[in-house]
């Protein structure tokens, strides 16, 4: 309440946006301070930074300065939060766009070895409207539903940009045009471990969590060892996995046909499995614990079964909070996925790692900026899914 | 008389110093794991020397994210930055969807290789837990405390420096441990780019298809975690149960 009443004053004694402010200064900077796109003469020298007029057609490039000016006039002042929201979305646009411009406006149309990516004014530009639309977002407060379409809308846009070939011409573009058909299994492989583990780590996790709440002697003792398993780096564990899985592939009659094998995927999936435990097993536990006593006491005297008790009562008003768990573990996998590849597991580390081995920062990027993507989607469906089965009354505390 | 896990938490460390300081006395148990000509024990650098680098990285990293973080959380509890408390917490919330190995990845472009990306990366990771965490211990003070404090006559920054920043303080120190442990770990990745921690004696590992090399890395780093972890905490209790009495 009190924030409240301070804002309002406040909004009426200042003619300006403190936020958006900060967003000008960002902008201006991004806009005629900082080069917008890089040109290399190849793949992996340094290259030289490009103003916004010298890399986009003089019609285009005044254009994209006049729709930026506009934006950042938007956001200075005070203005309705639709309207912000428009003008952000109008200048990220306009920036997807238009860096596709750049490549054919800079490269000689025979030169195949040249490359124009995207320069930190671009980025800083990105990052500034980005954050227009995140503040303008966060003040409509939208619902799980909406959240969604913004997603689905924002990603069908990028999908479209791909798939006419507007930025066909740029670097990491060029670096997918010769992996295309990697690519897409190393996508495919990433899924498979960070969904595979989860879907196990379900499967394993729940029983175990239901157990734990059941027994309490088994319960710090389960949980201090999945605690302890985190402590590991990643790599190490990946690592350590190695050796017994390779034991098993080597003794274990069938082992090695259904895949387990010391190197690749298998010490990968199981590293991830591990991991994955311990938010699913203790937010099951945690979830179970804040069944209300009374809801208990009802079930119990309505004559269910334990059984039914546990399917139709406590699983139910748990569910929210275990499903936290899972998003948790959705979104750690996705990023430890990436790891995966120093052992020979695939996935998009495949692209980080030989990116930095190359020192070719468009291949880091082939393999960084999917794995950002994915996790950035997994969170806000796992949210929305969340907040859907969550108790009616917990929506807008969030603001 | 100690009780069973501070005995238990004394001889791991006890355990790790004398590993790093005295790896050799260790080879017998490591030399089942390796090829018959392969050395047990790490032998590229000093063990001790690598955990030195690998805790002043996250050190400088945490502690820099600390004091920016902090002062942040600050800024948007006041009432002058109150505008930017949602917003804020938004970004925190989107920031920690990225992995920390994207975030290592995208500061190599920018930051060039060796110990700068790895810092950065620790950094921008270690503020949104300790930033998360700050916030929610400022803003959840008991409000009969703080309208004692400004019935007392007390300004607005010694409100904050007397009242306020001890009452939040174990809320806030729980972000430093989250973010301590997860930095501890994602170090170990800073090597792949060239940074010296103990994240090399791993990756070593891994290319010579040196297991003992793998488990001794990866052990160090586990036993690091599990012990700063637990010192944390118990810091943390020390200054909740100070502040309740």
């Amino acid at each position: 309440m009190a924030i409240g009443v301070i804002r309002e004053t406040e909004r009426r004694s200042l003619p300006f946006d403190k936020l958006g402010v900060i967003i000008a200064a960002l902008a201006v900077y991004g806009a005629f301070l900082a080069p917008f796109a890089t040109f290399r003469a190849n793949r992996i020298v340094q290259g030289e930074g490009k103003a916004i007029l010298e890399a986009l057609p003089p019609s285009l490039g005044y254009g994209l300065l006049a729709l930026v000016t506009f934006a950042i006039v938007v956001a200075v002042l005070k203005t309705s939060v639709p309207v912000r929201m428009a003008a952000a979305f109008a200048a990220l646009l306009a920036l997807g766009f238009l860096i596709g411009s750049c490549a054919g406006n800079l490269v000689p149309a025979e030169n195949a070895y040249a490359r124009v990516s995207p320069a930190s004014g671009f980025w800083v530009l990105v990052f500034a409207f980005a954050l227009l639309v995140a503040d303008a977002l966060t003040r409509l407060n939208p619902g799980p539903g909406l959240r969604l379409l913004f997603l689905a809308g924002a990603l069908a846009l990028v999908g479209a940009m791909l798939a006419t070939g507007r930025w066909d011409g740029l670097s990491i573009l060029k670096e997918y045009a010769s992996r295309a058909d990697t690519f897409w299994a190393e996508a495919g492989r990433h899924l498979t471990l960070a969904l595979g583990s989860l879907v196990a780590a379900t499967v394993v996790g729940l029983p175990l969590g239901i157990l734990c709440h059941r027994v309490e002697r088994l319960r710090a003792a389960v949980l201090n060892v999945l605690n302890a398993i985190q402590t590991i780096p990643s790599i190490a564990l990946f690592g350590i996995l190695i050796g017994p899985l390779g034991w098993i592939a080597a003794h274990v009659p069938g082992a090695e046909a259904i895949g387990v094998r010391g190197i690749g995927v298998a010490p990968a999936f199981v590293a991830l499995f591990l991991y994955s435990l311990l938010p699913v097993v203790a937010n099951t536990v945690v979830g179970l614990a804040g069944v209300p006593r009374a809801a208990n006491d009802a079930a119990r005297g309505l004559g269910m079964t334990e059984w039914q008790r546990l399917v139709t009562v406590e699983f139910p008003l748990a569910f929210p909070v275990i499903l936290a768990g899972i998003r948790i573990v959705l979104v750690q996998n996705i990023g430890l996925a990436t790891i995966a590849a120093l052992i020979g597991g695939g996935g998009f580390g495949v692209f980080v790692f030989q990116g930095i081995g190359q020192t070719a920062m468009d291949l880091v990027l082939l393999g960084a900026v999917p794995t950002v993507v994915l996790a950035f989607t997994a969170a806000i469906v796992l949210d929305a899914l969340i907040e859907v089965t969550g108790p009616k009354h917990s929506r807008g505390k969030a603001a | 008389m100690a009780s069973l896990p501070t005995l238990l938490r004394l001889a791991v460390f006890l355990l790790l110093l004398a590993f790093l300081l005295q790896p050799g006395w260790f080879e017998p148990l490591l030399k089942p794991l390796v090829q018959e000509n392969a050395p047990a024990v790490y032998n590229r650098g000093s063990l001790f020397w690598l955990t030195l680098l690998h805790l002043r990285t996250v050190f400088v990293a945490t502690f820099a994210a600390t004091v920016i973080a902090v002062s942040l959380a600050v800024l948007v509890t006041r009432e002058a930055g109150a505008e930017f408390l949602p917003l804020s917490r938004s970004l925190v919330n989107i920031g920690q969807t990225f992995p920390p190995v994207a975030v290592l990845a995208l500061a190599v472009p920018i930051f060039g290789f060796g110990e700068k990306p790895t810092l950065i990366a620790l950094f921008l990771y270690g503020l949104l837990p300790i930033f998360e965490n700050a916030v929610t211990g400022l803003t959840t003070l008991p409000p009969a405390v703080t309208e004692a404090a400004r019935g007392a006559g007390m300004t607005e920054r010694q409100r904050l420096m007397q009242i306020e920043l001890p009452l939040a303080m174990p809320v806030i120190l729980t972000g430093i441990r989250l973010s301590v442990v997860i930095g501890l770990a994602t170090a170990t990745i800073g090597s792949t780019v060239a940074a010296k921690t103990l994240g090399e004696v791993i990756i070593a590992g891994l290319q010579s298809n040196n297991l003992a090399f793998v488990l001794q890395g990866g052990l160090i780093v586990a036993a690091l975690a599990v012990l700063i972890h637990d010192a944390l905490q118990a810091l943390e209790r020390a200054l909740a149960g100070r502040t309740n009495a």
